[in-house]
C-alpha cells in the first residue's frame, strides 16, 4: 500500500524499489521492533560516530536496525533555499530507498524528521504527514523508555551538560524526551543557562549567506552557555552542534559538543 | 555573490545599536508570556480562537466592511476608501484642506498604516506641520529617522542618544533621566495639542457590529490627538475589522499581553463618532480611511494568513535575526518576521526578493504569535517564489546537489571526494568560514563501520 501511496509522487518509486541493498543484523529470541535508520547527510559526511551511537542505542533498546545504503539526504537544504524542484528529487529518493518500507523510520535529527513530516506535505500538497521519528521521541514515546538502561561496567566520567533543545525539535512537538533520557544518566549533571530555547543561528544555508548575523546569534548562545559552567553542549541535531562547534573552534572556547546518542551509548559499555 | 540586504545592513550596525535592540527585545519576553498566562486559563485555546476569528474576518470582508461603513455612518463617522497609498494620501490631504485651508499643526498618534503610506512627508510638502505625539515616534521624527519596531519605534536607541536629541531641539536642560525626558516632551507636545486643528491616528480594531473605532495606548497622546482637535482622521488597513464587540476582550488582552506584557493597556479608546449636540468637547468630525494598498491581492494568495496580524510586535522581540540586525535592516516599514512576509506580500516579492532568506526558520515567531500566523511556512513559500521567478541567485548549485542526492552511487562517490573540500573555493564555504571553522570528519566513518559488522 505504501508503495502505491508514494508512487503517486514519484514515477520511479516502484521501479527502483527492488534495487535497495540492505544489511540486517542477526536477530535472536522474541520479535524485535524493526527500525530503519535515516542517517542524515551530516552524520554521513562528518559525524559517523553519531550514526554509530544511534545504531547501538536502538539495538540496546531492543530494536533491529536496518540501513539502506543508497540513502542520501532528506532534501531540506534545497527546500529551505527555495529550490523545491531539487528538494523533490531528494525527497523522492528518500521515499524510494527508505520511507517506502513498512518499518518505522528513526533519525538522530529533529530537523530531518521535521523536513519529512512537515516539509514533504508542502512539496506534495496532497501528501499526509509521513511517519518518521526523532531518536529520543522514538525511545520515550514509542518504546516507553523513561530511564536509560545502563549496562556499562565502568561509570563514565562525570560531566556538566548544557542541553541545547533544537528549534526543529520544538517544531515537531518534542516534549523534552532527549533531556529526560540524559537526566537519567547518573554521571550527567544538566546545568541550566539563560535563554535556553534560543536558536543557535545555524539555519542551513543561512549560516553561509548571512554569516555575520548567524555568528552573532551563535556567540550569544555560547556566551550564555559558558556562563553556566558546563563542560559540554549536548543536543539532538548535528546542524546546531556543527554551527556551535565552528564558532567554538574559531574562538578557541573551552567547551565541547556531543550528540545525546553518544552519551546514551557510553552507558551501554563495550 | 551579492550580500543579502539584511546581512549587509547588520554588518555596518554600531555595537551600541545592536546592544540596544538585543537587550530591549530580550528584556520583556518573560513579562509578556507571564502576562498572557495570567490573562488566559487556556492561552493555546485563546490563540486558536483569535486566529479563527481573524480567518472568519478575512473570509467575510465583503460583508463586514460594508457593515462597518454603514454603522460608522450611522454614528456620524465619515468613511473613505483608499485603494492604494497615493489615493489615501490624497483623501487625507483633502480632509485636511477642508478643515484647515491655511495649513497649521496636525498632531499624530502612532500609526503604522500612516507610515506605510508615507503620509507625514506628503502633508509637510503641502504646508502642514505634522507632529508625532507618541514619545518614541516623536524622537524618530526629530532625528529624521524611521521607526525600527512596530510597537517600540526607538528600540534601536538608548537614553543617552535621546537626551542628546532633546538637548539639540532645545526641549530643556540636558538630562538622561527617562521621566525627566518624558516631561520635557510632554511640555512641548501639550502646546501642539492645543494648537492643532487636526488629529490623525491609526486603528487597532474597528467593530463592524457597532461602527466603533478602538485604539489602545499607554501615553495618553492618542486621547489628546483624537479629542482635542476639531477633526480626527483614523487610518486603518482593511483587515483590522472585527465582527462584534464581544470579540474585543479576547483581542485586547492578547494584544496588551503580547505587545507590552500588560494585562491591559493604560488607555483603551472606543470612539463612536464625533461630538454629540449635548457634548462639550470632542472632535466635530471623525473620518475613517479604510486602506487596501495591496491587501485584497494578498487575500487571494499563499500569504493570506499574514493579514491576521494585530501588530503586537511579539515576533520581532523573539526573533534572533531581528535582535542582531535591527528593524531598519529589513528596508521596509514592517520589519522582523512579520515584515519579511508582509513586506513582499504587499509590495511583491520582486521588490524584496531576499528578505525571506533572513531567517533561521527557528519558529519562535510562530510560537509567540497571538493569532498563530505560520510565518516560517510563508517564509519558505516566499523563498520558493523568489527562486522560481529567478529573483535571487543561489549560493549553492542545487542542480548539482540533485545529481548526488538522487543516486546512492553518486552520493557515496561525493562523500569520498569530501576530504578535498578544504582546498575547493566556493562562496558558501567562504561564507561559513568567515566566522566559523569548517567541520571536519570526526571519529569513525559510519558506512565503513556498518559494512564491517555484517
Amino acid at each position: 500500500m505504501r508503495i502505491r501511496t508514494y508512487a503517486r509522487y514519484d514515477a520511479e518509486v516502484s521501479r527502483s524499489a527492488s534495487n535497495i541493498s540492505q544489511t540486517e543484523p542477526m536477530t535472536t529470541g522474541a520479535p524485535k521492533p524493526k527500525v530503519r535508520l535515516m542517517l542524515t547527510c551530516l552524520c554521513d559526511a562528518f559525524f559517523g560516530e553519531v550514526g554509530i551511537a544511534t545504531v547501538r542505542v536502538l539495538e540496546h533498546a531492543g530494536c533491529t536496525v536496518v540501513f539502506d545504503k543508497d540513502q542520501t539526504c532528506c532534501g531540506q537544504p534545497p527546500f529551505n533555499s527555495g529550490d523545491w524542484t531539487a528538494a523533490r528529487l531528494a525527497a523522492g529518493h528518500l521515499m524510494r530507498t527508505t520511507l517506502i518500507h513498512k518499518d518505522t523510520v528513526v533519525t538522530p535529527s529533529a530537523s530531518c524528521a521535521a523536513m519529512v513530516r512537515e516539509g514533504y506535505p508542502m512539496l506534495y500538497t496532497d501528501m499526509a504527514h509521513p511517519e518518521i521519528f526523532e531518536l529520543g521521541e522514538y525511545l520515550v514515546q514509542h518504546l516507553k523508555i523513561e530511564t536509560w538502561p545502563i549496562t556499562a561496567k565502568k561509570m563514565p566520567a562525570k560531566t556538566k551538560v548544557a542541553f541545547h533543545s533544537s528549534c526543529h525539535g520544538r517544531g515537531i512537538g518534542l516534549k523534552g524526551e532527549q533531556r529526560q533520557l540524559l537526566a537519567s544518566l547518573p554521571w550527567v549533571e544538566l546545568v541550566p543557562f539563560d535563554q535556553g530555547e534560543q536558536c543557535c543561528g545555524f539555519g542551513g544555508a543561512f549560516s553561509a549567506n548571512h554569516p555575520s548575523i548567524s555568528a552573532g546569534i551563535g556567540m550569544e548562545k555560547l556566551k550564555n552557555i559558558l556562563e553556566s559552567g558546563a563542560d559540554e553542549i549536548v543536543g539532538g541535531d548535528m546542524g546546531c552542534l556543527m554551527q556551535l562547534n565552528g564558532l567554538i573552534k574559531r574562538n578557541k572556547l573551552k567547551i565541547k559538543t556531543r550528540h545525546f546518542s553518544q552519551l546514551l551509548a557510553e552507558g551501554i559499555g563495550e | 555573490m551579492k550580500i543579502p540586504s539584511v546581512e549587509k545592513f547588520s554588518r555596518d550596525l554600531a555595537t551600541e545599536t545592536v546592544e540596544s535592540v538585543r537587550s530591549a527585545s530580550v528584556a520583556k519576553v518573560d513579562a509578556r508570556s507571564n502576562a498572557l498566562k495570567i490573562a488566559f486559563d487556556d492561552l493555546e485555546g485563546a490563540r486558536t480562537q483569535a486566529a479563527q476569528i481573524k480567518d472568519y474576518v478575512l473570509d467575510n470582508l465583503p460583508n463586514l466592511l460594508p457593515q462597518l461603513e454603514l454603522k460608522c455612518r450611522l454614528n456620524g463617522i465619515e468613511v473613505h476608501w483608499a485603494k492604494n497609498a497615493s489615493s489615501a494620501r490624497k483623501t487625507i490631504l483633502e480632509i485636511c484642506k477642508a478643515a484647515a485651508p491655511e495649513g497649521g499643526s496636525i498632531v499624530k498618534a502612532k500609526s503604522m498604516a500612516t507610515e506605510e503610506i508615507h503620509l507625514n512627508k506628503h502633508l509637510i510638502k503641502n504646508g502642514y506641520e505634522v507632529v508625532e505625539t507618541d514619545l518614541g515616534e516623536y524622537v524618530v521624527q526629530i532625528d529624521d529617522d524611521t521607526p525600527s519596531h512596530i510597537v517600540t519605534p526607538i528600540i534601536h536607541k538608548n537614553r543617552k542618544q535621546v537626551a542628546k536629541s532633546f538637548e539639540r531641539e532645545g526641549l530643556g536642560p540636558y538630562t538622561e533621566v527617562p521621566s525627566e525626558l518624558a516631561m520635557q516632551a510632554r511640555h512641548h507636545l501639550r502646546e501642539k495639542f492645543r494648537e492643532a486643528k487636526i488629529g490623525i491616528s491609526g486603528v487597532n480594531f474597528a467593530v463592524a457590529e457597532s461602527g466603533r473605532i478602538v485604539l489602545v495606548e499607554n501615553e495618553g497622546n492618542n486621547r489628546l490627538s483624537t479629542t482635542a482637535p476639531d477633526v480626527h482622521i483614523a487610518v486603518m488597513g482593511l483587515e483590522k475589522v472585527l465582527p462584534s464587540e464581544t470579540d474585543l476582550p479576547l483581542f485586547l488582552r492578547l494584544l496588551a499581553g503580547s505587545a507590552t506584557g500588560q494585562q491591559m493597556t493604560t488607555y483603551i479608546h472606543m470612539i463612536s463618532g464625533p461630538r454629540r449636540k449635548d457634548e462639550m468637547d470632542g472632535p466635530k468630525e471623525v473620518h475613517l480611511v479604510i486602506l487596501d494598498n495591496g491587501r485584497s491581492k494578498v487575500l487571494n494568495g499563499p500569504y493570506k494568513e499574514i493579514l491576521r496580524c494585530i501588530r503586537c510586535g511579539a515576533c520581532l522581540n523573539v526573533c534572533p535575526v531581528y535582535r542582531q540586525a535591527s528593524g531598519h535592516a529589513y528596508n521596509n516599514v514592517y520589519s522582523g518576521p512579520l515584515g519579511a512576509v508582509l513586506g513582499p506580500a504587499l509590495e511583491g516579492v520582486e521588490k524584496l526578493p531576499d528578505l525571506a532568506k533572513a531567517s533561521t526558520l527557528c519558529g519562535s515567531c510562530e510560537e509567540v504569535c497571538p493569532v498563530k500566523i505560520p510565518i516560517p511556512r510563508m517564509l519558505l513559500q516566499l523563498r520558493e517564489e523568489a527562486n522560481r521567478k529567478g529573483l535571487v541567485k543561489e549560493m549553492i548549485p542545487w542542480s548539482m546537489f540533485s545529481v548526488g542526492s538522487t543516486s546512492g552511487f553518486r552520493w557515496r562517490l561525493g562523500l569520498k571526494m569530501l576530504p578535498l573540500a578544504p582546498i575547493a573555493k566556493h562562496p558558501a564555504k567562504s561564507g561559513w568560514e568567515e566566522f566559523k571553522d569548517l567541520p571536519t570528519k570526526e571519529g569513525r566513518d559510519f558506512r565503513k563501520w556498518w559494512n564491517g559488522r555484517s
